[in-house]
């Protein structure tokens, strides 16, 4: 970066006994409960398991994980950081600093599963193609220009893309091979930065909606055509490095319903309607219960599938705030 | 089943409930806690039916329930699902009124949290032994939406 980067006006001492917004403290809680580091995560395990891809399969993941660790380097050192001049509060810059220190450990991370099962010549290999492929460095591109910009709603709208939208076409791989009992712990490490980047979405999401209550319904309206706009901007490219990554292995229809379905998702965080309609967002059910064991349709009382329902699971109900 | 309001008012800032210990007393079939992002408040508004929203605030007084509902809530907490159910909603469901006329629940979350996925829904009904109606992710989609209007509409006949 050749210019200089906007640090926040003033600085006062931070004081948590005196919260403006509990939702931060909430969050800081919540991320601080959820540290992780990929050291704890046994990915030696998947060696066999990576023996038994084959070299387009294993060429197909060592690209996914250069994308991803592209998209977390921009986000650790460019994307939160940008965002911390913004706070409202002084709880949200301290909530940035965290999400700023885990999307390092998320990049971090992905090395820890190159060196497990590659060798160094395909290591750098893959981070080359991620130099030279052109809808990856756009996509980075995009939503850095944006982190650069000067306004403080668009900058969250970029980052809550970036956090519940774009890291998806590639997520996706390690859900898919877990679905098919391969690169097992490989999927675990992934389910925690999915599950980090769902924190993160949510807050700055929520951070978002927080500074337009303020705007007028002109300022409003921009933002919103703004947020559709970047929205279709990265969807079109995305869908472009979809069909790079996956041709190959004739996947990418299936990742595309992934794209949409957390496209949506992305887009609630802001607080807008879902815009894709269920006919393009039916994900792979393989898929979905990689990602989340609970999120079959079997749940679904009200659509009297024939599939009968459970009441509750077996789930440990001992929490000690929970005896009536 | 077709009045399109949402009784979101929290006791506090309702004159006529402030300083009654006991809390709001609502007759409404359905019942939800959301914290101030607002996301299950929205799903809740977009049913389209009349809907107690619990005070957000857990030191605030607890709503009291009259006739049979059902609950909407989101969960909370982390990897171990700890702490999974809102604090409002223990609150809500440690009177035992509350409890004997709850009839159903349904789970708002979304499915990146993995295990967790709307966690807090199973606890409170394997715990009450009621059914987990449905599941929806942050706001709900039209499609979430739909199902649930229909499906509270048969429930309840």
């Amino acid at each position: 970066m050749s210019e200089k980067l906007k640090l926040v006006d003033q600085v006062q001492a931070i004081n948590w006994n005196r919260i403006q917004d509990d939702k931060d403290v909430e969050v800081w809680n919540r991320l601080v409960n959820n540290f992780w580091l990929p050291e704890k995560v046994p990915l030696s395990n998947d060696v066999q398991s990576w023996a038994t891809l084959t070299p387009d399969e294993q060429q197909l993941t060592m690209r996914v994980f250069a994308g991803l660790t592209l998209l977390d380097t921009v986000q650790a050192t460019v994307g939160a950081v940008s965002l911390i001049p913004d706070a409202i509060t002084p709880h949200e810059e301290a909530v940035l600093t965290n999400i700023a220190f885990m999307e390092s450990v998320h990049a971090k991370s992905y090395s820890s599963i190159f060196s497990t099962l590659a060798s160094t010549k395909e290591i750098d290999e893959a981070f080359r193609w991620s130099t030279e492929n052109v809808n990856l460095q756009k996509k980075a591109s995009i939503v850095t220009e944006y982190y650069r910009g000067d306004d403080p709603l668009k900058r969250k709208v970029a980052s809550t893309l970036l956090e519940s939208f774009l890291f998806y076409s590639g997520f996706y791989l390690p859900m898919y091979w877990s679905s098919r009992a391969k690169l097992t712990n490989t999927a675990d490490l992934v389910r925690l930065i999915i599950r980090d980047e769902a924190v993160h979405g949510y807050y700055i999401g929520y951070k978002f909606q927080r500074g337009l209550e303020s705007a007028t319904p002109e300022r409003r309206q921009e933002i919103k055509d703004y947020a559709f706009e970047l929205l279709f901007e990265l969807y079109e490219n995305e869908v472009q490095y979809t069909h790079d990554l996956y041709d190959g292995v004739g996947l990418a229809e299936d990742v595309k319903k992934f794209l949409h379905y957390n496209a949506n998702k992305a887009l609630m965080n802001l607080g807008y309607e879902a815009m894709f309609p269920s006919s393009v967002t039916d994900v792979n059910p393989a898929i979905l219960s990689a990602l989340s064991p609970n999120a079959d349709e079997n749940h679904d009382f009200f659509s009297g599938s024939g599939s009968s329902y459970v009441i509750g699971k077996a789930v440990n109900t001992e929490d000690e705030d929970w005896d009536f | 089943m077709s009045i399109l309001t949402v009784d979101d008012r929290s006791p506090a800032a309702d004159p006529a409930a402030a300083g009654v210990a006991e809390g709001a007393v609502t007759d409404a079939a359905l019942i939800y806690f959301s914290s101030v992002s607002d996301n299950t408040h929205r799903f809740v508004e977009k049913l389209g039916v009349r809907a107690a929203r619990m005070p957000v605030l857990t030191r605030e007084p607890t709503l009291q329930a009259t006739r049979p509902y059902v609950l909407v809530l989101p969960t909370y907490g982390g990897i171990t699902g700890k702490g999974a159910v809102p604090r409002q909603v223990v609150k809500f469901l440690n009177n035992e009124q509350n409890r004997s006329l709850l009839r159903g629940v349904i789970g708002a979350g979304n499915t990146n949290f993995g295990e967790t996925y709307c966690l807090a829904a199973d606890i409170v009904a394997a715990k009450c032994n009621v059914p987990v109606l449905y599941r929806f992710e942050v706001m709900g989609t039209s499609e979430d939406v739909a199902r649930v209007t229909t499906g509270l509409e048969e429930f309840w006949t």
